[in-house]
């Protein structure tokens, strides 16, 4: 072989090497224990159960029967008349008929209640992409974005990773059911000013990952009123507004824009992806919608880096474009997220266990810290250990969405058949009762 | 509905108000001149044709067969919705474990199966442009800096930059020997660099070569290897055209040349791959980052949650990609079909003496009007296109807008048309070149009747005219849309 001479180390740059990926954190141990041990009705009954993942399984049986019938939908229709069109198409506009069938989706998610212009929809591989994007163009590295807490974990890559931007919390404590308040904004942003970050916007996520809860009208006004004071924009990811409970409940920021007339309206951004609401998280489907001319243009162009391929936009546009069928999509779904969600809250309850009240998402918000040892994030973590490990439930603690209580956890229940969800509720009471009575009889 | 308060202009970042995006270069008009008069064979005969869009039109009906045949490919027939759901849900990052082996298997017979791919080290992106820039971020910081053989692909300075905020300087290569890159010029740039204390971190080079349509030979790749090498900087290859290779000097990869390297550093060598030019699908953004660095797989698989390809796509093509018979058969005719077009493009501007580097690889020629330049300079190689552009109707790339060191020189895409549309141009060059040089065109052939009749039914299923792929588009196409 030869004498082995020592390689200098080459480096990679310190966007590859930082850890702001976030997997390095405690919580993977979580997927890690599922992906070891992962149950399975038949094969492995006693294994982990994921209630970690906010997946929509509830409604993929609307969307088989819609192919089945209607095979002109059928990727490129019998003998593949659209094939070649659709192979080179690569526009970053976007299919047309796709851009205005998200468009008029997103209607009638809002109840017919705002329109959208098909001519403002940007294409991105997903929202995971979009909110990326958008922060590119709205921050410089070093900058900051002010989002509520708790928030999604994933935020900390999506908006921070390949950006340089710094994430400065809102505080929401569960004093208020977690509402933002103004003082909580005017508080964020001098935290930010302290450590000299400029604060170029403030994300929200509407109805909220990880809290399940729409924001109520004059909530929006206010966060608007802020960030049109403070001169700085506003993202409104919106990507679980179709797993809205009740259609009445959702107000969009497109809601309140259109009553100001559009006025400042170019200072606000909507996400929104199809993962969420049609289930469809494979197929990489995000979009930014902007009321700046601008932002439009330069989202557009960075689109190139995360185009929507041709062949799902093709299948979808076709999908979407069926207002029967998207009508009655939406209201089943939204019907079979309310029973789950009835289901799960009833669920826990019985163990004693007491949830936020929620209308909206593929999760609860739960409430363990009566059971917590010390109500500190130690004794949340030390918690979450034992129901991953002895109850064998993969949920998410709420100190990775960034809770500024412990003791909270999101547990997903729109990932698993009713079947499961009755055995992961019975392992919860179970393991409720045997904590209950070991404090007893201390 | 919203009027552009121009407050908020100043509160967009830097990335999105420089013009690093490259489409205010003016090399627009081109295009502009396509969109508003685009060339169709019985509607509008006298259009512009499209010679400035490198896509590969030739083998369709081989891929539309295929899909005829195997229903179960698709998750929307009812062959194959059964594996709709587990596939709509699928959005590991990892990717289909059938579609990355499948993509290592093709790569592989690409290579004539001179070597493996691991499945494990494939990481997807959106297309090659989302893969360029994805190994930007894992290997250069801000301000760092890669080497770049210059005539290039215009895009990289958006792919590699715009967002990176990395760097690229440009290595000079010239006619006087085939445009081949040199030690001498590498070693050159990089000690200039080096005086400039810019901080060097890689190589990229594109291999086939676009715009040349050359691959790099064999003792060049080698040097290359050991450039990199002795220097402790990465090199990046993109391999995007690999199997568009048509005749000899058949393709060498990084891949098979770094094991014949002493010492050489397979941390530092990383290839760039797509669909889009070698099976001609760059609307399902196909794009793949090959590394041979674990720190490189294992945080550039975690970037790529920001481009995946959709697990429709992957699905699709795992299939396609796993019959081997296809592929072979595919191979094979795609290399004959260019092989043959090549052959008839360069015949027609040989018979009014019009040269292009001699090449073996690509979707274009790199055709060299030199010496019909009225001023050796780039301002007369500007008017010169302008000519074409507004007279010759046709839209080439001019050999500037690559960054070619010397004028004169203009890249001509002929994959994408049919072979009548092929004539029209030839036709139109000659009439050109009789005008510049005033002396009538002399045809080995004579025809009596130059017009050329089609099947207009004909050209719809043969090719599709840039102009009617995307006719939903209310916007005008800007060339980094279509991937010069």
């Amino acid at each position: 072989m030869g004498i082995e001479i020592e390689q200098p180390c080459v480096e990679l740059s310190n966007v590859a090497v930082s850890e702001t990926h976030g997997e390095d954190s405690p919580y993977f141990a979580g997927w890690k224990a599922y992906d070891e041990n992962p149950y399975d009705e038949l094969s492995n009954p006693s294994g982990v159960i994921q209630m970690g993942l906010a997946e929509n399984q509830v409604s993929f049986d609307l969307l088989e029967k819609y192919l089945e019938e209607h095979p002109e939908a059928s990727t490129w229709g019998k003998g593949a008349p659209g094939f070649r069109e659709n192979a080179l198409f690569q526009d970053y506009h976007g299919l047309k008929t796709f851009r205005t069938a998200m468009a008029t989706f997103m209607e009638k998610v809002r109840g017919g209640r705002v329109k959208f212009d098909p001519q403002r929809v940007v294409l991105t591989a997903g929202a995971t992409a979009a909110n990326e994007l958008l922060t590119f163009i709205l921050a410089n590295p070093g900058d900051a974005l002010l989002v509520p807490t708790p928030y999604y974990p994933g935020f900390d890559r999506d908006l921070r990773w390949r950006t340089g931007v710094n994430i400065v919390p809102i505080h929401c404590d569960s004093l208020n059911n977690f509402q933002i308040t103004p003082e909580a904004l005017e508080c964020a942003y001098k935290d930010a000013e302290a450590m000299n970050f400029k604060v170029r916007g403030v994300l929200i996520t509407n109805p909220s990952n990880p809290l399940g809860i729409t924001i109520p009208r004059s909530v929006l006004e206010e966060i608007l009123d802020f960030v049109t004071r403070k001169n700085i924009h506003l993202v409104s990811d919106e990507i679980y507004s179709g797993s809205v409970f009740s259609s009445s409940e959702f107000t969009s920021v497109a809601e309140i824009l259109e009553g100001r007339e559009y006025k400042n309206a170019e200072r606000v951004h909507i996400v929104y992806s199809l993962s969420k609401d049609l289930g469809l998280p494979g197929f990489r489907v995000g979009t930014i919608y902007s009321y700046n001319d601008k932002v439009v243009t330069t989202a557009r162009r960075m689109s190139s880096f995360t185009l929507i391929s041709s062949q799902t936009q093709h299948l979808l546009a076709s999908m979407l474009s069926d207002e029967k069928f998207t009508e009655n999509y939406i209201e089943t779904n939204r019907e079979r997220l309310r029973k789950r969600y009835e289901m799960i809250i009833e669920g826990l309850r019985s163990a004693g266990i007491e949830c936020l009240k929620g209308n909206a998402g593929l999760f609860c918000w739960m409430n363990m810290s009566p059971l917590l040892e010390k109500p500190t994030r130690e004794g949340e973590l030390k918690l979450w250990n034992a129901i991953l490990h002895q109850v064998k439930l993969n949920i998410s603690p709420g100190s990775s969405c960034h809770s500024s209580e412990p003791g909270w956890f999101r547990v997903c229940f729109a990932n698993m058949t009713e079947h499961t969800l009755e055995i992961a509720l019975q392992r919860i009471r179970h393991f409720v009762e045997r904590i209950r009575t070991q404090t007893e009889s201390v | 509905m919203a009027l552009l308060n121009k407050n908020t202009h100043q509160l967009l970042s830097k990335i999105a108000t420089n013009d690093k995006h490259g489409e205010n270069s003016p090399y627009f008009d081109g295009w502009k001149a396509y969109n508003s008069n685009p060339f169709h064979p019985t509607k509008n005969p006298q259009g512009v044709i499209q010679m400035g869009l490198a896509e590969n039109q030739l083998c369709f009906d081989l891929i539309e067969e295929w899909i005829r045949n195997n229903p179960k490919a698709s998750i929307c027939t009812k062959e194959g919705v059964n594996c709709f759901k587990y596939i709509a849900n699928f959005q590991d990052y990892h990717g289909l474990p059938e579609f990355r082996k499948a993509v290592a298997n093709f790569m592989s017979k690409v290579r004539g199966g001179r070597v493996r791919f691991d499945p494990d080290r494939i990481l997807m992106s959106g297309g090659a442009t989302g893969a360029n820039e994805l190994i930007m971020f894992c290997l250069a910081d801000p301000g760092d800096a890669f080497l770049v053989p210059s005539p290039y692909y215009p895009a990289f300075v958006r792919d590699l930059c715009w967002r990176t905020r990395a760097q690229l300087i440009p290595v000079e290569c010239h006619s006087s020997n085939n445009f081949k890159i040199t030690t001498e010029a590498l070693d050159e740039a990089y000690n200039k660099a080096k005086e400039d204390n810019i901080n060097v971190k890689g190589l990229i080079i594109t291999n086939p070569s676009n715009p040349l349509g050359t691959t790099m030979d064999r003792e060049t790749l080698k040097s290359i290897v050991g450039f990199i090498n002795e220097k402790n900087i990465h090199l990046v290859c993109d391999e995007i055209y690999a199997a568009t290779v048509f005749r000899a000097p058949s393709f060498v990869s990084v891949s098979e040349v770094m094991h014949e390297i002493e010492h050489c550093n397979s941390d530092l060598i990383h290839i760039i791959y797509s669909l889009s030019k070698d099976l001609g699908l760059p609307g399902f953004r196909v794009g793949i980052v090959y590394s041979y660095n674990d720190g490189v797989v294992n945080n550039g698989r975690k970037m790529s949650s920001f481009g995946l390809v959709s697990s429709q796509t992957q699905h699709f093509l795992a299939a396609l990609l796993s019959d081997e018979n296809f592929v072979e058969r595919f191979l094979a005719e795609s290399s004959r079909r260019l092989a043959a077009r090549h052959s008839h493009f360069t015949k027609g501007l040989e018979k009014v003496n019009i040269t292009c580097l001699p090449s073996n690889a690509g979707l274009f020629c790199w055709m060299n009007l030199r010496s019909l330049l009225k001023e050796k300079t780039f301002e007369g190689e500007m008017m010169q296109w302008r000519l074409i552009i507004n007279e010759v109707k046709l839209n080439v790339s001019p050999g500037s807008s690559f960054d070619c060191s010397e004028p004169g020189w203009y890249r001509v895409c002929f994959a994408n048309m049919d072979d009548e549309t092929v004539d029209v141009a030839l036709k139109r060059i000659r009439a050109f070149v009789g005008k510049e040089t005033g002396k009538p065109v002399e045809l080995k052939r004579c025809k009596s009747n130059l017009r050329l009749s089609f099947s207009s039914r004909r050209f719809d299923e043969n090719v599709m005219s840039p102009h009617m792929m995307s006719p939903h588009s209310p916007m005008p196409h800007s060339p980094l849309v279509r991937a010069t």
